[in-house]
């Protein structure tokens, strides 16, 4: 390929310019954005082992039919948690935190995120509040579901457990909230000279459309946990309906953040996808503008869908026709950016090596979570799925084949451009298709579960579901396996994997133009944007006409 | 697109195509049918896994041949085909789902119209307009499920209504209330092709009432009434499952539905009455309960108090014997007396 990469003046041999951080400032108040970026990366990544060793207990616990290995209280803390872990604190922060700090001062060709200390604050924010709520285990953990509905969680005997998981959702939504500001200001006001909203990279508009949702939605939470806590420690009685209070506007307030939560947790890794399908398929993105403007779709229409999650609640007839209708027209935009997927992996050179395999793993599991979304977006539907094992099947489709997918893919694309080494590519295989028999084996008989009538969050469930469980169980020890190549792929090769050089998949985005890892504040001069960031097979008119062996 | 394309085309189509068609109609997904609305809901959901099944393939086919077909050669270093878009494609994949959806959403609507306002029963009864058909999809509708109710009980002077059964969920158990009677038990017995409506309330917390063989699932809340309403249309004993978290034995929140003939449902009335009248259980139960649970439910497994509830609930509620006992246990377990339940039944929650 014959592409024109943008080379700063001055930027002499990638040795001369090496100056990667220690590792000392990993575990400083660093403002670098890189160095955030990776610590957002590897600190939710503790979590999302922690969140795992749970997952791999409940499925344990569910092995059998009675509820014999933990007890029933900690078995409710053990989905709590593991659902609470892996939404606050690994995969939203992984992929607003991580991904976005990392790549879009690189991508947008700025130097630095607007708010460097907000920035390093929002992070600092996070390794707390995980070990405040991981720390609940010793005394009791919330029991009451990462949903947290009253008057269960205001009755709950747990309460310093349900005080502290208030605590911690409360601080973790602040982060949340003080990256979303840097990411808005960064994309808006920082772009380098000459690149128009039009010229970033997709991962830059899914960002910005997550953290619109973010500043909008999670002040919402913030308000509910406040009030939620007022009416666990103080006695006050908005959600108590012994006091006159009404458990269903908690409701209300907890999904308008939480069900923009999971766009939050997807739309970034809709990024993530359209940045590495044409680098490895060695393609243009198909219908750049079309994925662009269905991101900020999607983001409104987001915001309008929250009441789907309580079409069994005691909610009046035409709300759940207006949110019904609201649900089933995601599906267009979602589809519009799937089929725009699709058409540039065809006619491509597809190099089908972690980061795409990864890719592709992505669009075929999260299409599975997207039709059984428009299936359950029917209020008819739903009023028999809703709270079943056909929802945890859904949105572990959405979250894990999804964001989980994606969050493997990227880190396969970018590790290089982290580290300055490649991964191993072998093991990165067997990492794959460990993941991938794993997560079906585990997820895709959960839809029958749910259908056949086995209620969510039980202990203890009907013997006759007990042949389908095992296979859950099994595929869900497949999965915890499947994480070990990956670990250990990652740590030897960071400490002595193959040099990778600025662009081993001669990508055209900024991030491959400076030196890997990149040193501080990025470029030694300004970037110079010479190419579109898929400019791929433009002279292909030249290489055509070359004799192919 | 060359010529082998379109070939794998055709082919993928007219076999994903049939494939779909066929499984939507077989899958074999959902358990038995055994009320109105779960037929219309059956439909519903194998005309949405239809075009679920039928879209997933095509997505697979198409991902598994690019890989095959596009897979980078070895010594092929130059790039694709730099196509950026195609104006007629996106219009397609942007017009057929915004199609499909409405027309989901259509169908959806129709179906809850059905299950939720346009109430078969009040169809050539003679009835008052009793329920709200704001829709005006009840005439279309009602035909195909008149059939159904036409099994009624004759011996039921009230067989025209919906037979009001009262319903309270708690900690871990079910409460079902006979209107103009003082039967309370713990497992429901409803006359089949009578319409049932069940109101539900909640003394502690929220849970959810739920029969899979009906489709059907309301939250019940506390401090809020809710009601659910349907037409039993098989005869037999199924599940009613709490759907939504309610504590530590979440799991064990289970009781019955007993669907009758109208003879034996009335049979079942009388018995319990007659019960009700000879046993002067109220004060008797109580006093009873620890001793009767010690004897009869401590197996050679060694279990604990809490654990016991939570058994008995799952299996020992269809036992005809068993329900009094289960409730008083729980009552008890609760500090709540015989009196306070009995005070709580028709009313709004007491908490």
């Amino acid at each position: 390929m014959t592409q024109v990469i943008a080379q700063a003046p001055g930027a002499g041999s990638a040795e001369a310019n090496k100056i990667s951080p220690k590792w000392r400032e990993y575990f400083s108040f660093s403002l670098d954005h890189k160095v955030i970026g990776i610590q957002y990366l590897v600190t939710t990544f503790f979590f999302y082992l922690v969140g795992g060793a749970l997952a791999s207990l409940i499925r344990a616990e569910l092995a059998t039919p009675d509820s014999d290995l933990v007890p029933p209280e900690l078995y409710n803390g053990l989905f709590t948690i593991h659902g609470t872990v892996m939404i606050f604190l690994w995969i939203v922060p992984a992929v607003t935190g991580g991904f976005g700090n990392y790549l879009i001062p690189l991508m947008i060709g700025a130097r630095d995120m607007a708010f460097p200390k907000l920035n390093a604050a929002a992070f600092w924010m996070i390794p707390p509040a995980g070990v405040l709520l991981i720390s609940s285990f010793f005394y009791g953990p919330s029991s009451t579901g990462w949903t947290a509905y009253p008057p269960l969680s205001i009755l709950t005997d747990q309460h310093v457990g349900q005080a502290v998981w208030i605590a911690s959702i409360i601080i973790l939504g602040t982060s949340s909230i003080l990256g979303a500001v840097n990411f808005v200001v960064t994309i808006l006001s920082m772009r380098m000279p000459g690149m128009g909203m039009f010229d970033m990279p997709l991962i830059c508009w899914a960002i910005l459309s997550a953290s619109g949702l973010v500043l909008i939605a999670t002040p919402v939470l913030a308000g509910a946990m406040i009030l939620l806590g007022f009416d666990l420690l103080a006695g006050t009685a908005f959600f108590n309906p012994t006091g006159g209070g009404n458990p269903v506007i908690y409701q209300h307030l907890f999904w308008f953040y939480s069900h923009p939560a999971v766009y939050v947790m997807i739309l970034p890794i809709f990024g993530v996808i359209s940045e590495i399908l044409p680098v490895h398929s060695r393609k243009p993105i198909f219908g750049y503008k079309a994925i662009a403007y269905s991101s900020i779709i999607i983001c409104v229409l987001g915001l309008v869908v929250w009441a789907h999650h309580m079409f069994t609640s005691g909610t009046p007839n035409w709300l759940r026709m207006f949110f019904m209708i609201a649900t089933l027209l995601v599906a267009v935009p979602t589809g519009i950016k799937v089929f725009s997927w699709i058409a540039t992996l065809w006619g491509g050179k597809l190099r089908l090596e972690s980061p795409l395999l990864f890719a592709i793993g992505f669009i075929s599991m999260f299409v599975v979570g997207g039709l059984s979304g428009v299936m359950l977006g029917s209020v008819p539907v739903d009023i028999h799925l809703h709270d079943t094992y056909f929802i945890v099947a859904h949105f572990h489709y959405v979250l894990f084949g999804g964001s989980v997918f994606g969050i493997y893919a990227g880190i396969y694309h970018w590790f290089p451009k982290m580290t300055g080494k490649m991964l191993n590519e072998f093991w990165g295989k067997v990492h794959f298709f460990l993941t991938f028999v794993g997560f079906n084996l585990c997820f895709l008989p959960m839809h029958i579960l749910g259908l056949q009538g086995m209620p969510r969050r039980v202990a203890q469930y009907d013997p006759q579901f007990a042949p389908i469980n095992v296979i859950c169980t099994i595929g869900a020890f497949l999965l915890a396996i499947s994480t070990f190549p990956f670990l250990f792929n990652v740590i030897f090769s960071w400490i002595k994997g193959e040099k990778a050089g600025d662009n081993p998949w001669n990508g055209l985005t900024l991030e491959w133009t400076t030196s890997s890892p990149p040193i501080v504040e990025n470029w030694h001069g300004d970037p110079v944007l010479l190419t579109g960031p898929y400019d791929y097979g433009m002279d292909s008119d030249q290489v055509m006409t070359q004799p192919t062996q | 697109m060359n010529k082998s394309t379109v070939i794998a085309i055709i082919v993928g189509l007219g076999l994903i195509i049939p494939a779909s068609l066929w499984y939507g109609q077989h899958n074999g997904l959902l358990p038995l049918a055994a009320a109105t609305e779960a037929d219309l809901y059956d439909g519903l959901f194998n005309s949405l896994l239809t075009i679920a099944v039928a879209i997933f393939l095509i997505v697979q086919a198409i991902l598994i041949y690019s890989i095959v077909k596009f897979r980078r050669r070895k010594g092929d270093n130059i790039d694709g085909m730099a196509i950026h878009d195609n104006f007629l494609l996106e219009i397609i994949w942007t017009a057929v789902p915004t199609v499909l959806v409405i027309w989901v959403g259509i169908y959806s609507f129709d179906v809850y119209s059905v299950m939720q306002n346009g109430r078969p029963m009040s169809m050539g009864m003679g009835m008052p307009a009793m329920t709200h058909n704001h829709l005006g999809m009840e005439a279309a509708n009602a035909d195909t499920l008149i059939s159904e109710t036409s099994s009624k009980s004759d011996s039921d002077p009230q067989n025209t209504e919906p037979l009001n059964i009262d319903v309270q969920g708690m900690q871990f158990a079910w409460i079902f209330s006979y209107p103009n009677t003082e039967i309370q038990t713990s497992e429901l017995h409803v006359p089949i092709g009578r319409e049932i409506k069940l109101n539900l309330s909640a003394i502690d917390v929220i849970h959810a009432f739920w029969v899979p063989q009906f489709r059907l699932k309301q939250d019940t809340i506390p401090g809020m009434a809710t009601s659910i309403q349907f037409t039993p249309n098989v005869l037999g004993t199924y599940p009613i499952v709490c759907a939504e978290l309610c504590g530590s034995y979440h799991g064990g929140m289970r009781a019955e539905i007993f669907v009758e003939t109208p003879e034996e449902y009335q049979a079942w009335l009388v018995q319990e009455q007659e019960d009700l009248a000879s046993a002067k259980i109220n004060g008797a139960i109580a006093s009873n309960t620890s001793k009767e649970i010690t004897s009869k439910e401590i197996t050679s497994k060694e279990i604990t108090s809490k654990e016991i509830t939570s058994k008995e609930i799952s299996n020992k509620v269809h036992s005809q014997m068993g329900h009094k006992l289960i409730l008083a246990a729980q009552a008890q377990k609760m500090g709540i007396d015989a009196e306070m339940i009995k005070g709580l039944n028709h009313t709004a929650p007491h908490i």
